[in-house]
């Protein structure tokens, strides 16, 4: 079919503006590549400032050149104690942190996206629960320890994502294979107040993993290091790619199941596709920190209202925006109380998140983002 | 083009459609019509492959739906919907730009082609006006048009409409049908639409498709079948075709219910209790 010989000789005058429609695509793109530098930026600035606070008192400047000094680029100058608490225990955990938060933030775009539903995050649709719950198992039958640098506990937390997940997604579909989206959300809510059940028993039963189990609940970063990084990152790095991969597919999607399928899409691979990355995503992220609300609820809303829709962009401005604000929720966490205990990072972020979520809900413009 | 070998249609334990038999050559121009329920629909489903066969085939350019991808399928055939609702704020123009889809390369950027491609579509349906506007912002009728221009965007070679220019007035249906000719006509593109309103498909569809009880009841160019008597038969309501005096394409007008439409007295007694 050729579209470019004009039906109408007289419409056909005004030749197309190719040009212009290219300018404004152009135009978001650049856009989009400030945003993405500025994010940049304000995360390394975000790594060396956070793992300067604690209350042990470090100066910047040791802070970079402990860093630089374990990186290989200078002579390190600081003492073995500072290095240690810089290098092993704080940076580490800033790290960790960031990957964590940039890993529920595109769980939760890839969630949103794929089920058409502004509510859905890992944490309300019972995966993050469940990955809990995983990781809670292998814990009891005292399953731990590392095999080739890789712990047995992100594939139990893996295990227990794609089970829940599983039975959100079974009880919220109706006779005709489709998914209601209002039974969505109830279903893992449902799921997820079942599954909390389980762990609170499984706590009951033995007392000894009770403060290792209870670090999943809560969710927190506290005594996480390097190795845990190393746990994380295969499946961070994964699902990030897997998600990134069918960003366009996401886009479509929005459209609904039928007419991506008229579109060209291979709906039902890239729907499994898109929730094994989720899961891996989640899986991995709750493996490390344990579940942490609303990170990947609010940043994926917060950035669709600065950046638009299109989910290739979101899914990168998410996980940057996710991973800078769960490394200043747990600065906040280390340092709130003056008593210098800790709270759980997770209290931080659904005290920030609820309040700010409540007022995306009532905002205009992030409502016509729905 | 497209053949159909005793296709038997139907869901979870109902059956909808059964022994449909046709072909539609490239070129045609046929509607579908039939009373609600009667599966036009579902036989839309079918030949887009959203809906597999219970038993028989579907044939597409000689080659089994089923075995031809999904971006080769989209190629080749375009499916405008009923009715469609978008849930997040893409503008129009990215919209359109989605029927490029199985044209472009995994993660290959957008071309100029691409764009251009999109532009004309939009030029064709009048919605270029519409590029920047968000989906979830334009009337009902505007985005039926935006994708009706999409399907345009993703070049098919067959066309297939479900009921696709309903929500729209006389002037937008009128101007849909008439690009629609325009490309069958010069471009060779095979159009296939399922639709309501008789007095539009016997004025744009050379070949009519009768649907009822679960089969096709009649099959033939609009001349032969557009009749009182089938048009009474499939809609069970008395019908008169007059042949317009200007353009010589028939129209059908509805009479009032007589008792005989009635099955029997029983519903007549009803009606009077």
């Amino acid at each position: 079919m050729d579209l470019f010989t004009p039906s109408n000789p007289a419409k056909a005058a005004t030749p197309l503006d190719l040009a212009a429609a290219r300018e404004r695509r152009q135009t978001g793109a650049r856009r989009f590549a400030a945003a993405l530098l500025v994010l940049c930026l304000g995360l390394l600035a975000s790594l060396i400032l956070a793992t300067g606070i604690g209350r042990m008192e470090v100066g910047w400047p040791t802070v970079f050149s402990v860093i630089l000094g374990k990186l290989g680029w200078s002579a390190a100058p600081a003492d073995r104690t500072t290095e240690v608490v810089i290098w092993g225990i704080r940076l580490s955990r800033v790290v960790l942190s960031a990957l964590v938060g940039a890993s529920l933030a595109a769980a939760g775009v890839v969630f949103q996206g794929l089920l058409l539903n502004p509510l859905a995050d890992p944490f309300t649709l019972g995966v993050s629960t469940g990955a809990a719950l995983g990781v809670a198992l292998l814990v009891m039958l005292g399953v731990g320890g590392s095999f080739l640098g890789l712990s047995p506990l992100p594939l139990g937390a893996l295990a227990g994502a794609l089970g829940a997940m599983l039975v959100v997604l079974a009880l919220s579909r109706e006779s005709g294979g489709r998914i209601r989206k209002e039974s969505l959300i109830l279903a893992g809510i449902v799921v997820s107040t079942f599954l909390s059940a389980l762990i609170s028993l499984i706590k009951s039963l033995d007392e000894e993993s009770l403060s290792a189990i209870v670090f999943w609940i809560m969710g927190s970063f506290s005594g996480r290091g390097w190795i845990h990084v190393g746990f994380l990152l295969p499946y961070a790095v994964l699902g990030l790619i897997l998600a990134f991969a069918y960003h366009r597919e996401l886009d479509i999607l929005a459209l609904g199941e039928e007419q991506s399928h008229h579109l060209g899409v291979a709906v039902s691979k890239v729907r499994l596709n898109l929730l094994l990355g989720a899961s891996l995503l989640t899986a991995g992220a709750v493996s490390v920190s344990g579940v942490i609300g609303f990170v990947g609820l609010v940043v994926p809303h917060l950035v669709r209202v600065l950046a638009g829709p299109s989910h290739g962009r979101l899914l990168v401005l998410s996980a940057f925006t996710g991973a800078l604000i769960l490394i200043w929720a747990d600065v906040t966490a280390r340092v709130l109380l003056a008593s210098g205990q800790e709270l759980p990072v997770g209290v931080v972020t659904a005290l920030l998140g609820g309040p700010f979520f409540f007022y995306l809900l009532k905002s205009r413009r992030a409502r016509g983002m729905w | 083009m497209i053949r159909a070998e005793n296709l038997e249609l139907g869901y979870e334990g109902r059956l909808v459609l059964k022994g449909l038999n046709f072909r539609v050559a490239p070129g045609e121009f046929a509607g579908i019509l039939g009373p609600n329920g009667s599966g036009k629909s579902t036989l839309i489903h079918a030949l887009s492959g959203l809906l597999p066969p219970k038993r028989g085939r579907v044939i597409i350019r000689d080659e089994h739906l089923g075995n031809i991808s999904s971006r080769l399928r989209a190629r080749i055939m375009a499916v405008v919907p009923q009715a469609s609702e978008v849930r997040f704020p893409f503008p129009c123009l990215e919209i359109v730009l989605m029927g490029r889809y199985p044209h472009r390369k995994r993660l290959g950027s957008l071309t100029d082609e691409d764009l251009l491609w999109a532009l004309r579509s939009m030029r064709r349906t009048t919605t270029e006006h519409l590029q920047q506007r968000p989906v979830t912002e334009v009337s009902g009728g505007e985005r039926q048009r935006v994708v009706i221009a999409r399907a345009l965007a993703q070049d098919p070679k067959i066309l297939l409409l479900d009921e696709a220019t309903s929500s729209l007035d006389v002037r937008k249906k009128l101007e849909i049908f008439e690009i629609l000719k325009f490309l069958n006509e010069t471009q060779n593109l095979t159009v296939l639409c399922a639709m309501h309103d008789l007095n539009l498909a016997a004025l744009y569809c050379r070949r009519l498709m009768f649907i009822k009880d679960g089969g096709i009841l009649e099959d033939g160019p609009t001349a032969e079948v557009f009749t009182p008597d089938i048009l009474g038969q499939v809609y069970e309501t008395p019908m008169e075709v007059i042949r317009h005096p200007g353009h010589q394409r028939p129209y059908a007008v509805m009479l009032p219910l007589t008792p005989e439409f009635y099955e029997g007295e029983e519903l007549l007694e009803a009606a009077r209790r």
